[in-house]
């Protein structure tokens, strides 16, 4: 079989299961394409060797009675993996291999799958472009000078390129949807608690959850159930019974309420998006769904919170970093203060460095209730919104991104411009709710667009369900040149 | 609120990271902007609202006090960049 990297992970799953291929085989399908796919730079790490020892001895002995069996899945490199390097896209951890795995990868190890590789992103997973990272731009597949989006853009990049058959993210303002949106992929940002945020090199730990990006939404289903769960050593974990979200996912969603919020159309969004918006509300329609107009008043105010909110949370998950009992170390300063300041002046990227001078800035004295709790506040009204229109509909459905992949460099010295990206992702952060993106379409230049759908919190099914029905509908066909392998 | 040079500095000392000075002004005029479009949330009276600090509903678990680990000290010790057998090795603090 010689596309195997081209099928969907449900389709893989079957194939192994069927006995018509060995997870050998799949393995080296996709370590192949990660050789061909230098181009892209969405790794960080291989683990070829061990990824095809861990195919060899699953086909010697293999067992189907779990959800990955034999499967091969590439994962940000922000998830720390025992004994292998785990960078967080950082100089300061360049070196640094836990050994500890963070819950979700173990999580996915359980249920039969092993590592292939760790995939570039943002510094600790702050940006929007992948320009931030220690290990260079990633590039999108759909085009040669474009960014992934980002934070988890090696992951979008590979997924995509189909360098691994799914892979995981983390989405903190829109880390896991927005580049999912800019390459044509599916992502998913759970409620806030469904996943463990144990082992995950830590940003905004109010907002922080990884999640499944994959190609298809059934595939989508499938991963999150295999992530999800209570796990103690996550305060913040909540405990409910696993959901089976794979065996549950239906395309029949008559009599559904989906919301549209008139906050979501901005100002200078390209009429392609609109467009998009409009498509995604009649396909809807037509399968039976029913379209309400709805009010979220303080859309505007969810960026502005969100950077006071993130950056202080940041300024202190950051403040572990100083140089002595892990990562990088300064050699220059003559006393431990100064070793201190030169480890994070060397050892942080600008943007990190920026985001943690504005987070220590909100929460200083004199400034924290001007600034800190009145972002909370703020929070608290946001999150009011969504709760007051939860009460009238299912679900929501708005654009993804304000726009479609840009180039390299294009925002880069444009802060707000950059932060502006994440405008439609960055409410659902911080009301802790779930949401998925999913390709809908392409702009003049056929680059991917995506519609986003936001559910009620623990409500992951229905949106899965809205997005799987959508999906059928939409049909968005991939189109690769794959430039990257000229 | 403007952010000039001085703030900078000053909360750069509190946050331990030593900024070029080549780098300040760029610095300055970034965060600016940025504290610029984050004032946008002074537009709204909140003087009713409560802050809202976490999004669960429950409080956090306690649970109880017994140690589950220990005996990891060297692979704790692994990664420090500078360490003598059992100690992280840091410059001098005492004279």
């Amino acid at each position: 079989m010689t596309d195997i990297t081209k099928k969907s992970l449900t389709e893989i799953i079957g194939l192994l299961k069927k006995k018509e291929i060995k997870s050998e085989e799949v393995t080296k399908s996709f370590i192949n394409n990660i050789e061909k796919g230098k181009k892209l730079n969405s790794f960080i790490t291989n683990c070829n060797d061990q990824a095809l020892e861990k195919a060899k001895n699953f086909d010697k002995n293999p067992k189907f009675d779990n959800l990955l069996p034999g499967v091969p899945i590439a994962v940000k490199d922000l998830f720390c993996t025992k004994g292998i390097k785990t960078t967080a896209g950082s100089k300061m951890l360049e070196n640094f291999i836990p050994n500890y795995e963070s819950t979700i990868t173990n999580n996915l190890w359980n249920e039969g799958a092993f590592l292939l590789g760790k995939l570039n992103c943002d510094e600790y997973a702050m940006g929007s472009s992948n320009e931030t990272s220690f290990f260079g731009n990633v590039i999108n597949p759909i085009a040669e000078n474009t960014v992934p989006g980002g934070s988890s853009g090696g992951s979008a990049s590979a997924l995509a390129a189909e360098l691994t058959p799914t892979t995981i993210g983390t989405d903190t303002g829109g880390s896991i949807r927005q580049p999912a949106s800019f390459t044509g992929t599916v992502g998913l940002k759970p409620t806030y608690g469904l996943c463990s945020r144990w082992g995950i090199v830590a940003f905004a730990s109010s907002l922080d959850q990884a999640g499944p990006m994959t190609r298809t939404v059934e595939d989508c289903a499938l991963m999150l159930e295999a992530m999800s769960g209570f796990d103690k050593k996550d305060s913040t974990s909540i405990n409910k019974k696993k959901e089976n979200y794979s065996k549950n996912l239906t395309k029949n969603i008559k009599g559904l309420k989906i919301g549209i919020p008139k906050e979501y159309r901005v100002d200078g969004m390209p009429n392609e998006i609109e467009q998009l918006w409009e498509n995604g509300k009649k396909l809807l329609k037509d399968v039976g769904a029913e379209i309400i107009d709805i009010s979220l008043p303080n859309t505007k105010y969810a960026l502005p919170t969100y950077y006071i909110v993130a950056p202080a949370e940041a300024s202190s998950n950051l403040a572990r970093y100083d140089g002595v009992k892990y990562g990088f170390r300064s050699l220059k300063g003559d006393n431990l203060i100064e070793m201190y300041e030169n480890t994070r002046s060397e050892g942080f990227g600008d943007e990190v460095k920026r985001r943690i001078l504005i987070g220590t800035y909100v929460l200083s004295s004199g400034y924290y209730d001007a600034y800190y709790i009145k972002a909370q506040k703020v929070r608290q009204l946001i999150k009011n919104d969504f709760d007051q229109s939860f009460k009238k509909v299912d679900a929501i459905l708005t654009p993804s991104t304000p726009s479609a992949a840009f180039k390299i460099n294009e925002k880069k010295d444009d802060p707000i411009s950059m932060y502006l990206n994440d405008i439609f992702t960055v409410p659902v952060n911080l009301a802790g709710i779930p949401a998925i993106s999913i390709p809908a379409g392409t702009d003049a230049n056929n680059f991917p667009l995506g519609l986003q759908l936001i559910g009620k919190p623990l409500d992951e099914q229905k949106i899965l369900n809205i997005a799987f029905a959508a999906e059928k509908k939409i049909n968005f066909k991939q189109n690769l040149n794959r430039w990257w392998e000229k | 609120m403007s952010i000039d040079k001085d703030k900078i500095k000053h909360v750069s000392k509190l946050a331990r990271i030593s900024v070029d000075e080549k780098k300040i002004d760029s610095l300055t005029k970034d965060i600016s902007s940025i504290f610029k479009f984050i004032e946008q949330l002074n537009e709204l009276n909140t003087d009713k609202v409560k802050p809202l600090s976490s999004i669960l509903n429950e409080p956090l678990r306690s649970r109880k006090d017994v140690i589950n680990d220990g005996k990891i000290r060297d692979k704790i010790l692994q990664n420090s960049p500078n360490k003598n057998e059992e100690f992280f090795v840091v410059p001098k603090v005492i004279e």
